[in-house]
């Protein structure tokens, strides 16, 4: 990999690796006294070792090859095998949590095992580790296949990528320390969030370069999406972690906001983090793999750009039906429960934009798991978007909030929209990226597709039921006017649906496992092509990308 | 500058509405005006012939 960068690119990153290690040793010393200093030395470590990987090869020979005639893919391709490390921890993380719920015991008494701290290195685990490194991976392939550019730059699409790995290590190294600012998905501390803004800008520069190198007149509406992902969330990251440090030499921060801001911040930050983070990068999956496999243009080019304008404004609003019979003003709740049922338009534009793309090639659909992943990916996108517009309501929330009905919402979309979109694109993309003729095996495709979708409805359908039971039993009273069931009684009545929830999740896991394993044989033992290009094509009459008069 | 919570929520009731009710037209206009069919279908079929590498 090192053959690719040039000896100046080399010593490039041996200065940022080097900078990165001090920054690490200084944090190590200040934070000595407190969890903060394992940081740094992690950091130190992390860094110091990438450092010698380069220093290794600082004077290797310098790349033959034409770089300009090629895209640049190793970042890609180490970002599709750190997705799917991330995948296996975290999903076996997410069944460890949902067993815990079932039987606590299997806490096995530690503090770092209990489910407050295991629980968000499960949901930073698969939606930063797996989600995030999956759209950054994807987003380097397609931004340079639509625009027909190389990445810009050979050093710094290593460093977001890297980067951003330290971030989720730190992020769940700290979980299990009792480091966390207690916000939902942003609980890293105030000097990892600084770190993930450096990282973040970097990655937003890098796009905007690429772009600007682009071959293709015209943007194509994937990259919008992706645009959009990088840019919001660094917006909403930067926002919602403003707070400051109690002490330069320890973790703990306080939030710049206070009481009921502090709250609607965090689910502007939160909702918007499942709207940008989750929604937009993911469809620009969609709307480059989907098309790619089923070997046919989006159904309309036009509701793609409707659909992308319309998440963008109304998402932006919705967060405050979280906070639905809170201290938030009448009135910003309703607008967060209007603008939620509004989304539902731009989210079935683009689901249904999804299926009549398919709609003629569903014989593809039968036949390739790969294509069907990202067919039964709409389908649950429709599924989800519609059970959140209907949630957001404010009546449908005072049954379900604070309810199981919650979790098995926000599954059905991570389980069955997000991942198995991500599934269906990283099988699209192992055989081209590597030069391989197919996947290693198609069967375990098929096992691992069947395995992820069983896994998913027993755990959404678990959760309904429980989360159902749950609201029902807090709110039935008796005829004297009290309430007819403890909370522990709901607790036990939960049960059985803890039990079913966690063997949905070992199904799923059990699939990503086999996902994994397939990935690894496919790189390791299919016969490689020899093809230079992703797709070759004997003919030459293909349309040229700038047409002379353009 | 007055920022109490009166004047934001005054903002965002009146301004708030009415420029995302224009931005919503603006958008479903340029999104379904007939003049750019030719250019929207060229690049909804643009991803399915990339095969060629990068231009140079």
């Amino acid at each position: 990999m090192m053959e690719r960068l040039t000896v100046a690119e080399r010593q490039q990153a041996m200065l940022i690796t080097a900078v990165l290690a001090l920054a690490g040793l200084i944090l190590a010393i200040a934070g000595r006294n407190d969890p903060m200093g394992v940081h740094g030395w992690m950091t130190l470590f992390f860094a110091g070792g990438l450092f010698f990987v380069v220093g290794n090869a600082l004077y290797a020979a310098e790349p033959t090859e034409d770089r300009t005639t090629s895209y640049y893919d190793d970042p890609t391709k180490v970002g599709i095998l750190l997705s799917l490390f991330w995948a296996v921890v975290a999903m076996g993380m997410g069944v460890w949590v949902a067993a815990q719920l079932a039987w606590p015991d299997l806490r096995f008494d530690a503090a770092w095992s209990s489910f407050g701290r295991i629980r968000p290195v499960h949901t930073s685990g698969v939606i930063f580790g797996f989600g995030g490194n999956a759209l950054i991976a994807t987003s380097y392939h397609v931004m340079q296949r639509t625009s027909r550019a190389r990445l810009a730059g050979h050093v710094s699409p290593w460093f977001v990528l890297l980067g951003f790995n330290l971030f989720c290590i730190i992020a769940a190294s700290g979980y299990l320390m009792g480091i966390t600012q207690s916000k939902e998905y942003a609980e890293p501390e105030w000097y990892a969030d600084i770190w993930l803004v450096i990282v973040w800008v970097s990655y937003f520069v890098l796009y905007m370069r690429t772009l600007a190198r682009r071959n293709e007149p015209h943007i194509y509406v994937a990259n919008w999406y992706y645009m959009a992902f990088i840019l919001v969330v660094a917006m909403l990251h930067i926002v919602n972690n403003l707070a400051v440090p109690a002490s330069f030499s320890a973790a703990k921060s306080y939030s710049a906001f206070s009481g009921v801001q502090d709250a609607m911040t965090q689910w502007w930050y939160g909702h918007n983090a499942v709207a940008f983070f989750l929604t937009s990068g993911f469809l620009g999956m969609l709307y480059y793999f989907l098309p790619k496999r089923a070997e046919r243009p989006i159904y309309s080019y036009r509701l793609s750009i409707l659909s992308f304008w319309g998440i963008v404004f109304f998402y932006i609003w919705a967060g405050s039906h979280h906070l639905h019979y809170t201290a938030v003003p009448q009135w910003v709740q309703t607008l967060g429960m209007t603008f939620s049922v509004m989304l539902l338009v731009p989210s079935w534009a683009s689901a249904g934009n999804a299926l009549m793309t398919l709609n003629g090639a569903w014989g593809k659909v039968r036949d390739d798991a790969t294509l069907r992943f990202m067919m039964v990916a709409a389908v649950f996108y429709g599924l989800s978007t519609f059970e959140g517009s209907f949630m957001a309501v404010r009546a449908v929330n005072s049954l379900s909030h604070y309810t199981d009905w919650t979790v098995g919402h926000v599954h059905a979309g991570a389980m069955g929209w997000v991942a198995l979109i991500t599934f269906g694109s990283i099988y699209a993309l192992v055989p081209i990226l590597w030069r391989r003729e197919s996947m290693y095996s198609w069967k375990l495709v098929e096992w691992h597709f069947w395995l992820a979708l069983i896994g998913t409805v027993i755990y959404v359908f678990a959760m309904w039921n429980s989360g159902i039971i749950q609201g029902l039993m807090w709110r039935t009273y008796t005829e004297s006017g009290t309430l007819a069931y403890s909370f522990t009684d709901s607790l036990v009545a939960m049960h059985p649906y803890y039990v079913a929830r966690t063997i949905g999740g070992a199904f799923f896991l059990t699939g990503a496992i086999i996902g994994a394993f397939n990935v690894i044989m496919t790189i390791r033992r299919v016969r490689q092509d020899t093809h230079e290009l992703d797709y070759p094509t004997k003919s030459e009459a293909g349309e040229p990308a700038v047409p002379v008069a353009e | 500058m007055d920022t109490s919570y009166e004047t934001l929520s005054t903002i965002a009731k009146s301004f708030g509405l009415f420029y995302l009710i224009a931005l919503s037209i603006g958008i479903t206009i340029y999104a379904f005006c007939p003049s750019f069919g030719k250019r929207f279908d060229k690049a909804a079929r643009s991803v399915l012939d990339d095969e060629e590498g990068p231009c140079r």
